[in-house]
């Protein structure tokens, strides 16, 4: 019986562009994105898929990069933080967390920019309990999260 | 002990500054945020460099063991695997840390991994580097440890009996203990009506666990034998201090480099352990080496805030409610090593009196080592353990004799007339009104209309409650503190350091000694050298970070203990004062003028009274200074660029007395909250919350109200959920955030906050150091419950955590808590 194979080809396009990649069977998505790929902006805050400091796009979807192997992602489209790009002028959810102060060391920040926006894509208008629902899965130790939410609340207000 | 003949200075008094009025006290976009909701801040884990050693620590499953032996032959041997470092190559090639105790704590050997015996669960053992994460993982479970299991200690009250001695070496488990003891205790107690007494009170074990975990990526350069740590060290003056003569390295070949940190609120300072064990692998191994500490990791094994019980609590009251003082036996638990410690033991006496003026206070403080992790400095470190206590005082003794207790609170605070006010021991607290703060806090909550709430929420099956948490955040630390612990200790004072300069395109560069985690100091600080240079803050770029190659630090630099808006912006602001006044020499000599007819305004320097006529751009003069200065007289030599040193003035402290100023500042935060809680579940609601926050002038004040939305977060956390527990194994029950619960967005009340600005009369712009907030949700949400649970037996809040179940014990078995207390009255 041949070894199994520790390792696999595949073919990701993160923010619009195609990475094909030889990977570990047992790597991170979130290792690949951050040491393979090298988009750093997308961060690791626990080893339990508590924290969502990892959280990008799959497919339209907010997923947390950590809780999946990169072999998963095969064949996927990923948005990570980096893509919020302000092409089309200032991104308004990045513009409105800064003008309410919604985060101090932004360490968490890029996780949650990309819940809210999974958010707002489906739901543009938010009400405050939404919003907390939906960043329930990101973990902030710096703002108590009152800015936060206020932030996601307005950007379409 | 020696006496020193000291004498208690008064404080320097400074005149109000006179800043042309610009961006100080307005909330400017943060300099920081452009990049990092970009996803482009630079923390340590993303740099890379080639050829890296990436390490994993091969850490005790005991707590309590002797290592018998170590074998790394078969980690050794795995394709990829650069090399390991064991306990035993540690004790060859470093000196144990340092220990800022007298004995016995003088003599526990702490070193970068465990030496012969094992003290937590989780104690690194033994490092693994190898190409990839991964494989580093996998190494280390083939390293072969053998452990002899010992009996483990995790109950501090257990320690303090000696049965079990951890630290052979130092012969007890007493780290350092001694007597403080202020004013007349014995007078006060003869003179009062009541004495309340209080067997017992807890307060718990938890940390702020910032989201990212500690690491570096180090490098050394074998040549010169300089080591450059790309890390997360809060406070690396202090760091280097202890790393240095570990390593038997000089001072200068540990560089220390920070950019973006992802929090750390104190617990990134103790790192010196691990960045130890990192210097000598990227030594042994002729590599970068590279080291992320996992979350379990975090939560296991590095930094704990202080667990501390309070013993055999007297309080001396007259009838009217005038608190006259009290005395109590502190015993505090610092874990496996005092790595910060044994500081925490007298830390907490920057706020003796809290916010009260009683006079008479006697504190027999004890602190032991115990089987869990060390402890480290955490947001509102010791005070806050001890402010827990002040507000535990007044809510039981108010509760026992059936005072109101905002009543009691008015009439015990230290006044706002009395502002200076000299505490009892030796400190001055420096401006406040802390009865207004309440007032506002209580207001917001709707204290008014509380009665008639609390029957509504009867009807509903809950118990409401009202809780007030008044503390102090003490600033701008005198380490001369530490030689009341140990009068040996060549400490003492404050500094801290920036430089400012104009360079050749007009660009005003600023370089801070401090090390920011998301307090925002580029921003403020570009606001403070706006308005002193005449510019928009956007004109004033601000280094990220922390650099020891940028000659930009001081002794004490770091970003700790709520002071940059005094340390910090006192070092800017000096900085920017002495290039202002050569920027206006060196225009005053271009546009042949006299100085005084000069002024620095919108990012030129023009004549006052005819601005259209001659003016400088910024530009100008920078050019002229750095590339075009042939013309200038010989004896004119301004450099445009400036370090300044902030040093506050604190006098000796009174080693006999134990008195001294131990803080320049105290800003005030007033915490008042409403909860209801849920008979049938013990479940706490929190239905309304308030923070009245005074840390005199605010320089940006949104900033300031986010510092006092985290440090409420924190504190909510703390006092409902946040708990490490220890089995009686000296296992650690909650090692990530499954089982370690900090506030999420759906726990988080919405938060009213407001303020007032009592300048400080003591420091360069009237600010005080703010940010820890002293713990102030854990004394209001303590006071809460025992209000709320009043009704039901009137059952006392004895731990400063209190999730469901505790308090579901309370209700269903109130006379157990109330036997900790008594009341003798004469």
């Amino acid at each position: 019986m041949a070894e199994p194979s520790t390792s696999a080809s595949i073919s990701v396009e993160i923010n619009g562009e195609v990475y094909e990649r030889e990977v570990d069977a047992r790597r991170l998505l979130v290792h690949f994105i951050r040491d393979d790929v090298e988009l750093t902006g997308t961060h690791i805050g626990c080893d339990t898929g508590n924290c969502g400091a990892c959280t990008i796009q799959l497919d339209g979807q907010a997923v947390k990069s950590c809780m999946l192997l990169a072999v998963q992602a095969d064949g996927s489209k990923l948005r990570t933080v980096e893509d919020l790009a302000n092409d089309d002028g200032p991104n308004p959810l990045k513009q409105s967390f800064s003008s309410h102060h919604a985060l101090q060391c932004g360490y968490c920040t890029p996780g949650m920019l990309m819940s809210a926006t999974a958010l707002l894509e489906a739901n543009p208008r938010p009400s405050e309990d939404e919003v907390r629902t939906a960043i329930q899965g990101n973990i902030c130790r710096c703002t108590g999260y009152q800015n936060i939410v206020e932030a996601i609340v307005s950007v379409n207000a | 002990m020696s006496t020193t003949e000291t004498t208690i200075a008064t404080p320097v008094v400074t005149e109000p500054t006179e800043l042309q009025k610009g961006s100080i006290g307005t909330s400017i976009p943060r300099k920081e945020d452009g990049r990092l909701v970009q996803g482009q801040g630079v923390f340590f884990d993303d740099i890379r460099r080639h050829g890296t050693g990436y390490v994993h620590f091969v850490r005790s499953p005991y707590a309590h063991a002797k290592i018998a032996s170590i074998d790394v032959s078969a980690a050794l041997a795995l394709d990829g695997v650069y090399g390991t470092l064991t306990g035993d190559e540690v004790a060859i090639h470093t000196e144990p840390f340092f220990e800022m105790s007298t004995p016995p704590g003088a003599h526990i050997k702490d070193y970068a991994l465990a030496v012969g015996t094992t003290r937590f669960m989780g104690e690194p053992v033994a490092a693994v580097a190898a190409a990839t994460r991964e494989l580093a993982r996998d190494a280390a479970e083939l390293v072969d440890v053998e452990y002899e299991p010992l009996d483990v200690l995790v109950d501090a009250r257990e320690a303090v009996k000696d049965e079990i001695v951890m630290h052979e070496e130092a012969g007890s488990n007493v780290v350092w203990s001694g007597v403080f003891d202020w004013g007349d205790w014995e007078g006060a107690k003869a003179e009062a009506d009541h004495i309340v007494t209080i067997d017992e009170l807890h307060f718990h074990r938890f940390s702020s666990t910032p989201l990212e975990c500690a690491g570096a990526l180090v490098e050394y350069e074998r040549g010169t034998g300089q080591w450059t740590l790309y890390c997360n060290h809060q406070m690396p003056g202090i760091g280097a201090i202890w790393m240095a003569p570990a390593l038997r390295a000089p001072l200068d070949k540990l560089r220390f480099v920070t950019h973006d940190i992802g929090g750390a609120f104190g617990n990134k300072i103790c790192l010196h352990p691990y960045y130890v064990a990192l210097c000598l692998l990227a030594r042994k191994l002729g590599r970068p080496v590279q080291w992320t500490e996992w979350r379990t990791d975090q939560h296991t094994a590095n930094a704990h805030g202080n667990e501390r019980w309070f013993h055999d609590v007297q309080v001396a009251v007259r009838s009217d409610g005038t608190m006259l003082g009290f005395n109590v036996k502190a015993l505090d638990d610092c874990g496996a090593f005092p790595r910060y410690e044994p500081l925490g033991c007298i830390i907490w006496a920057q706020v003796t009196p809290g916010c009260y003026a009683w006079r008479n206070i006697r504190v027999d403080f004890t602190q032991v080592t115990t089987n869990k992790s060390p402890v480290s400095p955490n947001r509102g470190y010791s005070r806050m353990q001890h402010l827990w206590l002040t507000e535990r005082i007044i809510d039981i003794v108010a509760s026992e004799l059936e005072l109101d207790p905002v009543a009691v609170r008015k009439l015990n605070y230290v006044k706002t007339e009395q502002m200076p006010y000299e505490t009892p021991n030796g400190c001055v607290y420096d401006s406040g009104d802390y009865a207004r703060c309440l007032d506002m806090a209580l207001e917001l909550i709707g204290y008014e209309g509380i009665e008639g709430r609390r029957d509504e929420a009867a009807g509903r099956g809950k118990l409401l409650g009202v809780g007030i948490g008044s503390t102090l955040d003490s600033g701008t630390n005198n380490f001369g503190q530490s030689q009341l612990l140990n009068p040996e200790l060549q400490f003492s004072g404050n500094n801290e350091a920036a430089t400012v300069k104009l360079d050749i395109f007009g660009e005003v560069v600023v370089t801070l000694g401090t090390v920011p985690q998301g307090q925002g100091h580029e921003t403020t600080a570009s606001q403070v050298v706006g308005d002193i240079l005449g510019c928009s803050p956007e004109q004033v770029h601000v280094r990220p970070g922390h650099d020891t190659f940028f000659n930009s630090h001081a002794g004490f630099s770091g970003t700790y203990a709520s002071q940059f808006a005094v340390t910090g912006l006192g070092a800017v602001k000096g900085a920017a004062d002495l290039l202002r006044a050569e920027m206006i020499q060196l225009a005053a000599a271009v546009l042949q003028a006299p100085e005084e007819a000069i002024e620095l305004a919108d990012g030129f320097a023009r004549i006052k009274d005819g601005p259209e006529e001659a003016a400088l751009p910024f530009m100008a003069l920078g050019a002229i200074m750095n590339a075009n200065n042939a013309f200038l007289p010989p004896d004119f030599n301004p450099t445009l660029n400036h370090r300044f040193v902030y040093r506050p003035y604190f006098g000796n402290v009174d080693l006999e007395k134990k008195m001294g100023k131990l803080t320049l500042t105290y800003a005030t935060q007033i915490h008042a909250c409403v909860v209801e809680v849920d008979q049938e579940t013990g479940v706490v609601e929190i239905v309304d919350y308030a923070a009245v926050d005074d840390c005199g002038v605010r320089i940006h004040p949104q900033i300031v109200e986010g510092q006092v939305h985290g440090a409420t977060a924190h504190a909510i956390g703390a006092a409902l959920h946040e708990d490490f527990v220890y089995d009686e194994d000296g296992q650690l029950l909650t090692s990530n955030f499954y089982d370690y619960h900090v506030p999420h967005a759906l726990d988080m009340p919405t938060l009213k906050t407001s303020a007032i600005e009592s300048p400080s009369p003591f420091t360069p712009l009237g600010t005080k150091g703010m940010g820890e907030g002293g713990g102030g949700g854990i004394h209001c949400i303590c006071s809460a419950i025992q209000d709320a649970l009043r009704p039901a037996g009137k059952p006392i809040v004895y731990d400063s955590c209190n999730p469901s179940h505790r308090v579901w014990e309370m209700l269903q078995d109130p006379e157990s808590t109330r036997a900790n207390v008594k009341v003798v009255s004469t």
